[in-house]
């Protein structure tokens, strides 16, 4: 059993995600940053499933209610185990009744905490994530949360520590061309790659919403909804792009300009408020 | 049929029209392509996503997919939904539509509506087969709060609000039954294919 003593700004227990309702309008959520969750899963040798928690801008305190075996990956940010400095991207002894707390990250804004064995809250619908749009699966942590510690986890570890670097809070994120780039103005593309985007105040895991040149649209009329991805920069009707992440809805009706490639997904889930974001083209 | 790759982990089909997209759906459920994750069907796209780059191969495939028939059991037998038809907009869309709130009523629970596609919350369902002349706009001003079992209408679709949320349509009446329960299997009363027909109570 985990006790969380303090979430910090906002924490919620994330995995791979809901898959495969999307018919029923559930959306897919999971881990924002599925690079740093998997990692932390891996220190710890679980399973790639395991739920772990994902912190925002740090904050977390955790006591334990007995040993076990951790390890936090993401943005590195200050990790202390009973005060003492404790090393990050490594995986770390908590002993029974001692607390981690996760200090702020310089840079960047989530971390993963996972715990050998998983954290063992109920599935819903196949999964343990959070989905701050939908309300599915547990709610946001508070103080004072319990959290059953599972067995989702293989052989003993072995590593002894992850290279981790501190995230960029300039990068340029590489996008493709997006399936509707033609309701966009022609230059719309081209004002996407040449700006320098703001990520405002009001993004979140649904999407981040960016502050820049006015993007126009080429037609009028409504689209269709459709299927969305993470990574779909959608262009709503005020002409300001939102970058999809991890909660965005199931479909969309505004026209998609671009689609940031995959890979580049855990560096916009590292963006926050304030952090300037630039495109290029894939 | 256009097949367009979308990012590196997805591609879009654009398709003429439902049946031809439930036909795709159904072939895509029975036989999916490798590493494939979840299919999104939307009005007039089915978005097939995959955990890896789409490739040449998967968009050819994709271009010369037959529809299959959809499978029998996937879609749920009809629902019957058992309405009161005292929604604060139903007066409204009587006057939009030139009609009688009786006949509107009566246009509601004579048609046979089958839900085309989900995507606006849990367990909503696009319901299509009304009947022209009921299509009305959605509301200029969406609501802050619509109720959970709400039945509204927004140009050719019905639909039930499965939980309170905000929403634009306009709501003619409103239903007990549990549109989604996640300890329910399956979780959603209404899923693609799913006929419903409204039945007038109260």
């Amino acid at each position: 059993m985990l006790t969380v003593l303090t979430p910090g700004p906002f924490c919620t227990v994330q995995d791979a995600g809901r898959t495969g309702w999307a018919s029923i309008g559930v959306p897919r959520s999971g881990a924002a940053d599925r690079a740093a969750a998997g990692l932390a899963n891996r220190l710890v040798d679980n399973r790639p499933a395991a739920a772990v928690l994902e912190a925002t801008a740090g904050g977390l305190r955790v006591r334990a209610g007995r040993t076990v075996l951790v390890a936090v990956a993401g943005v590195p940010a200050p990790v202390t185990v009973d005060g003492r400095p404790a090393p990050f991207a490594a995986p770390t002894t908590l002993p029974a009744g001692s607390v981690l707390g996760l200090g702020t990250p310089p840079a960047g804004l989530r971390s993963y905490l996972a715990v050998r064995g998983g954290i063992d809250v109920p599935p819903v619908l196949g999964s343990r994530s959070t989905d701050t749009l939908s309300g599915l699966g547990p709610a946001p942590l508070a103080a004072g949360a319990r959290l059953p510690i599972g067995t989702e986890a293989g052989a003993e570890p072995f590593v002894d520590v992850a290279p981790v670097g501190v995230p960029s809070d300039r990068p340029v994120l590489r996008v493709l061309s997006g399936p509707r780039r033609n309701w966009l103005a022609e230059d719309a593309w081209a004002a996407l790659l040449r700006a320098e985007w703001q990520v405002r105040p009001d993004s979140d895991r649904i999407g981040l919403r960016l502050a820049g040149p006015r993007l126009d649209r080429a037609r009028e009329g409504e689209l269709p909804s459709e299927g969305l991805v993470p990574g779909a920069v959608q262009v709503p009707p005020d002409g300001a792009p939102v970058l999809f992440l991890a909660d965005h809805p199931v479909t969309g009706g505004y026209p998609v300009l671009a689609v940031v490639v995959s890979a580049d997904l855990p560096a916009a889930a590292q963006l926050r408020p304030g952090d300037v974001v630039r495109f290029r083209a894939a | 049929m256009r097949a367009v790759p979308y990012g590196d982990r997805a591609v879009l089909l654009e398709v003429a029209g439902a049946e031809a997209l439930a036909g795709l759906r159904a072939a895509l459920l029975a036989t999916p392509l490798a590493g494939q994750v979840d299919l999104v069907p939307a009005a007039r796209t089915l978005l097939v996503v995959l955990d890896r780059p789409p490739t040449d191969l998967d968009l050819a495939a994709l271009r010369r997919l037959v529809p299959a028939a959809p499978a029998a059991g996937g879609a749920a037998a009809a629902v019957e939904l058992a309405v009161v038809f005292d929604g604060p907009d139903l007066d409204e869309v009587a006057e939009r539509t030139g009609r009688s709130a009786d006949a509107v009523v009566a246009g509601l629970t004579g048609a046979r509506l089958t839900v085309a596609f989900g995507g606006f919350a849990p367990g909503f369902g696009y319901l299509t087969g009304l009947p022209p002349e009921l299509h009305v706009p959605r509301r200029a001003t969406p609501r802050t709060r619509v109720p959970a079992g709400a039945v509204g209408l927004a140009g050719p679709y019905a639909g039930v609000y499965p939980r309170a949320s905000p929403g634009g349509w306009q709501l003619v009446g409103r239903t007990a039954a549990v549109l989604f329960d996640v300890d329910r299997d399956p979780p959603a009363l209404l899923s693609p294919g799913t006929a419903v027909r409204l039945r007038a109570v109260g």
